[in-house]
């Protein structure tokens, strides 16, 4: 199958995203990154708003649903979420929205940080198969997988994304 | 009664017989080795082909627990245990409750081993009342009343004064004193050997010294005052180097090794293994190999059970804390058959080791199949495996640390007085 | 080779000690401790982890600054804490250790922390529980302390990341330490290169060489040069029982005094698992000093602890 560029991609939720914070307003937004792709994307995103934005990350590994069937699974990096929670309107950025359980996860750590004013989802790539009443707002595309697939976001050594498809490691 | 053993490979190292050989018994005696005596017709015969037809075996320590210790074991189990081992002849040390002090609790002692009939029981008196260390027993009474000798157990006299002078008591009649010499202050409270493993373990050791120490002053002693002592249970190289010197000397002294000390070592106790809790403790590979030589040029006269069962509660419990001892009746033969095996000594000199050694240390008749000698028999396959498992020992204490091992050797026969007391 | 503390696939199952554990293991737990530094300095403290699971505190011997370190570290994790002072007291009622544990199996605990005077206590409560529960060690004896050997490497690891070359010195009461036999294994396992004891001959155990340490028995040759200075508690008791003839010779020998200090690396830090007995092994300045990581490791504590629990408890598909 023929895999979009992830960098046009992201140019196209950087506008949509540009325009979300003039609608709230920078000191009152905050983007927050979900490790590792959603990192890398919030990262490249802060830096094409050229505005000084409130910005996070987090691992949500320690909210994860699935801790009684499989641990953790690989050491949790450690989540920074340095400003104010409470009434900010919280982008949460991440690479592939899948079933809609790492969302639940990072929002339920959000919401031990403070009472966020609003959160808005932003994807790169909507794999569709939610599994929850999650629907992310501002999606770069929609690509249909089968369960037996995995779509990975990586980066170059110069931190150009790429986009790989791969058989699932755990089905 | 008359019993023919017939094809059996017999072993007698007293008698310096290794060889096929028939045995022929009636009324409780060998009345024949090789040809049947005039007139001879069995009532019983003993098929023992492929079989050793050996002297049934003299352990040199077995704790039948009474008096006092029921719950750990009894007479009947006991001595039922030392029947399936092919122990005809043990003796018991003195650390029962009471302390075989008196002469009436051994002859009370003596009394019930008769009328159960299993094997022979040849009590050694305390040395000193109750074990203290303070005064001497009254050694005549006791050696009247069945004593073979007399012992301290696992408890060392400290008042030096003291054991001086229950020596030279003991040398005045001839008496031999059975002591496992141990200093008292530098073994206190020291649950395994002083070495790297008792390090990693955070157990209390109980350095090489507390024994080579003991049995340096205790050597000198017995040279002194002319007495005869026998080494219990050595565990130290140094100490097997301490009596083959002494030998040398012409000193008057034996000495045994446990049939555990043989094989094991401190790595035994692997992740705090409270059957691997003995007395003395067990060594490093080194101490094991000078004991396994020490059997082999004869510095050590003889392996013994120690036999020592224990209830499962008191070594269900963190390693120090659990009471020290492994059962051993049962072991015995296949745990000296493979001291032979591993130290390429013959099967004739690993009988001897239980048989024709321990006897002429104990000073009793048996140990050999010599004509007219009592027909105690113990008739083993030394080829037969078996595991150790709770559910085969007869003993009480199910407690060794060969639980789950397979040994080489089982009993097959054993007759005491020409009686069969086990069958396997 | 078996080894009580994995499963099968090489998980962790129990910490008993740090003896025999791999390397990725440790690192797995010094990894995931570093999470939970994070946690700690946050508004709320908790995750949800161990929501629902009960921790047992199951302490055969008094120590209330280990348990509350527990106790805190389990309720980060949103578990339920239990509490059980064994003390000697209901021992000498005849109620067996097995006896004890039983009854809280009975309970549904989910975790047990044990604390017990007697080496290889942990090892043998973890052999008779079922598979559903883990045992953490919190003190057996003088054999493990593998919680507090993981947090005092984690403290070395975060002033001075690059281990593969450091000079790490522990002084003092060896012998009696399982603080020290657990830090050794840890220091050794994560391939510190140069591992030393200082301490009177009288307060080495055995063929401590063996350990993969150099004994030296001079506070100046000792610190020569050396990054990391590990404290040990010497307790009263040394002094009645002819190992050491008094608190105030032991300072002037091994107690660490500015002096003493001053002959390691200048930028050497000062570690001591508490409680400190200031004026014996330690001088006050020394301990209140600029080097001294003493109160961070502390909070290390509770974060490696949460780590261990929070690996300890998870599934493994």
């Amino acid at each position: 199958m023929q895999l979009p560029n992830p960098e046009t991609l992201l140019a196209e939720i950087t506008a949509k995203i540009q325009t979300q914070l003039e609608i709230n307003g920078a000191p009152n937004t905050a983007l927050v990154g979900i490790h590792s792709g959603g990192v890398w994307l919030m990262q490249r995103i802060l830096a094409s708003t050229k505005q000084d934005v409130a910005h996070g990350m987090l691992d949500a590994a320690l909210y994860r649903d699935d801790y009684a069937q499989r641990g953790l699974k690989t050491e949790p990096k450690p989540s920074n979420i340095a400003f104010d929670v409470t009434d900010k309107h919280i982008i949460l950025i991440d690479d592939i929205f899948y079933t809609g359980r790492t969302t639940r996860a990072a929002m339920n750590e959000l919401f031990d940080y403070g009472r966020p004013a609003s959160i808005t989802l932003a994807v790169l790539i909507n794999r569709g198969g939610a599994e929850l009443p999650i629907v992310p707002n501002i999606v770069g595309a929609n690509i249909v997988l089968k369960p037996n697939q995995d779509l990975q976001l990586t980066q170059d050594a110069g931190g150009k994304l790429l986009l790989s498809l791969q058989k699932a490691s755990h089905v | 009664m008359k019993i023919h053993i017939k094809n059996g490979h017999l072993i007698d190292p007293k008698n310096k017989i290794d060889a096929k050989q028939d045995v022929y018994i009636a009324a409780g005696k060998i009345v024949g080795i090789g040809q049947a005596p005039t007139g001879f017709i069995a009532n019983q015969t003993i098929d023992a082909t492929d079989l050793i037809v050996a002297p049934g075996f003299v352990d040199l320590s077995a704790r039948l627990r009474e008096p006092g210790s029921e719950h750990k074991a009894t007479l009947t189990s006991e001595l039922q245990a030392a029947a399936a081992g092919g122990v005809t002849s043990l003796a018991c040390p003195p650390d029962t409750n009471p302390v075989l002090d008196e002469p009436g609790l051994v002859e009370m002692l003596k009394h019930r081993a008769k009328q159960l009939n299993l094997a022979h029981v040849y009590p050694l008196g305390a040395l000193t009342r109750k074990l203290e260390g303070k005064l001497l027993t009254e050694m005549c009474e006791l050696t009247a009343a069945g004593c073979v000798g007399f012992s301290q157990a696992d408890i060392a006299i400290i008042d030096t004064q003291v054991l001086w002078r229950a020596f030279e008591y003991a040398a005045t009649f001839g008496y031999t004193i059975f002591i496992r010499a141990e200093d008292y202050y530098l073994a206190k409270d020291g649950v395994a050997h002083d070495g790297e493993i008792a390090s990693r373990l955070g157990l209390k050791g109980i350095p090489t010294a507390a024994e080579c120490l003991a049995i340096a002053s205790i050597l000198r002693i017995a040279h002194e005052t002319k007495t005869k002592v026998h080494l219990c249970r050595l565990s130290t190289a140094e100490s097997v180097d301490l009596v083959r010197q002494a030998k040398k000397q012409g000193i008057q002294v034996t000495a045994d090794v446990s049939a555990q000390h043989c094989h094991l070592t401190d790595h035994d106790i692997g992740y705090f293994n409270s059957h691997a809790n003995l007395k003395p403790p067990l060594r490093s590979t080194r101490d094991k190999a000078a004991l396994c030589q020490g059997l082999k040029d004869g510095s050590i006269d003889a392996i013994c059970s120690d036999h020592t069962p224990v209830n499962d509660d008191a070594k269900l419990l963190p390693f120090a804390e659990a009471e020290a001892g492994a059962t051993g009746l049962e072991l015995l033969l296949p745990l000296a058959l493979k001291w032979a095996a591993d130290n390429k000594a013959s099967l004739s000199d690993a009988v001897a080791k239980i048989t024709s050694q321990p006897a002429s240390i104990l000073g009793i008749a048996g140990g050999h199949l010599s004509l007219n000698a009592d027909a105690d028999i113990a008739i083993f396959n030394p080829q037969l495996e078996w595991k150790i498992e709770a559910s085969q020992l007869i003993s009480q204490g199910k407690n060794t640390p060969f639980l789950g091992l397979t040994l080489t050797g089982k009993m097959q026969y054993t007759l005491l007085h020409g009686q069969i007391s086990y069958q396997g | 080779m078996y080894n009580p503390q994995l499963d099968n696939d090489g998980n962790l199952k129990h910490l008993l000690t740090i003896e025999g554990l791999p390397k990725k293991i440790l690192t797995q737990i010094l990894d995931t401790a570093e999470t939970f530094v994070g946690v700690a300095e946050r508004d709320i403290k908790k995750v949800p982890l161990l929501r629902g699971k009960t921790v047992c505190n199951i302490f055969f011997e008094n120590s209330t600054r280990t348990r509350t370190t527990f106790e805190i570290a389990a309720k980060r994790l949103s578990a339920d804490v239990i509490n059980l002072n064994v003390g000697t007291s209901s021992q000498s009622k005849g109620e067996t250790i097995l006896d004890t544990v039983d009854n809280l199996i009975a309970m549904h605990a989910d975790m047990f922390v044990v604390r017990h005077g007697q080496s290889g206590a942990a090892h043998f409560i973890a052999q008779h529980v079922p598979d559903n529960i883990s045992v953490i060690n919190a003190g057996d004896g003088r054999h493990a302390h593998p919680t507090q050997g993981l947090l005092d490497v984690f403290t070395v690891r975060r002033y001075k990341p690059d281990m593969h070359n450091l000079r790490v010195a522990l002084v003092g009461d060896v012998l009696h330490s399982r603080v020290a036999r657990s830090e050794i294994h840890a220091l050794t396992t994560l391939g510190v290169p140069e591992v030393r004891v200082i301490a009177p001959k009288t307060l080495l155990p055995a063929g401590v060489e063996k350990l993969g340490v150099q004994v030296f028995h001079d506070m100046k040759a000792g610190l020569k040069d050396v990054d990391v200075i590990m404290m040990l508690r010497l307790q009263n008791e040394r002094m009645t029982g002819a190992l050491l003839p008094s608190a105030q010779e032991y300072f002037k020998t091994f107690g660490l005094t500015p002096e003493k200090l001053s002959y390691a690396k200048p930028d050497a830090i000062v570690m001591h698992p508490g409680p400190m007995n200031r004026g014996v092994e330690i001088d006050s300045s020394v301990a209140d000093g600029s080097q001294s990581v003493i109160l961070p490791q502390v909070t290390y504590g509770i974060a490696v602890r949460m780590a261990v629990m929070a690996i300890l408890a998870g599934g493994n598909a």
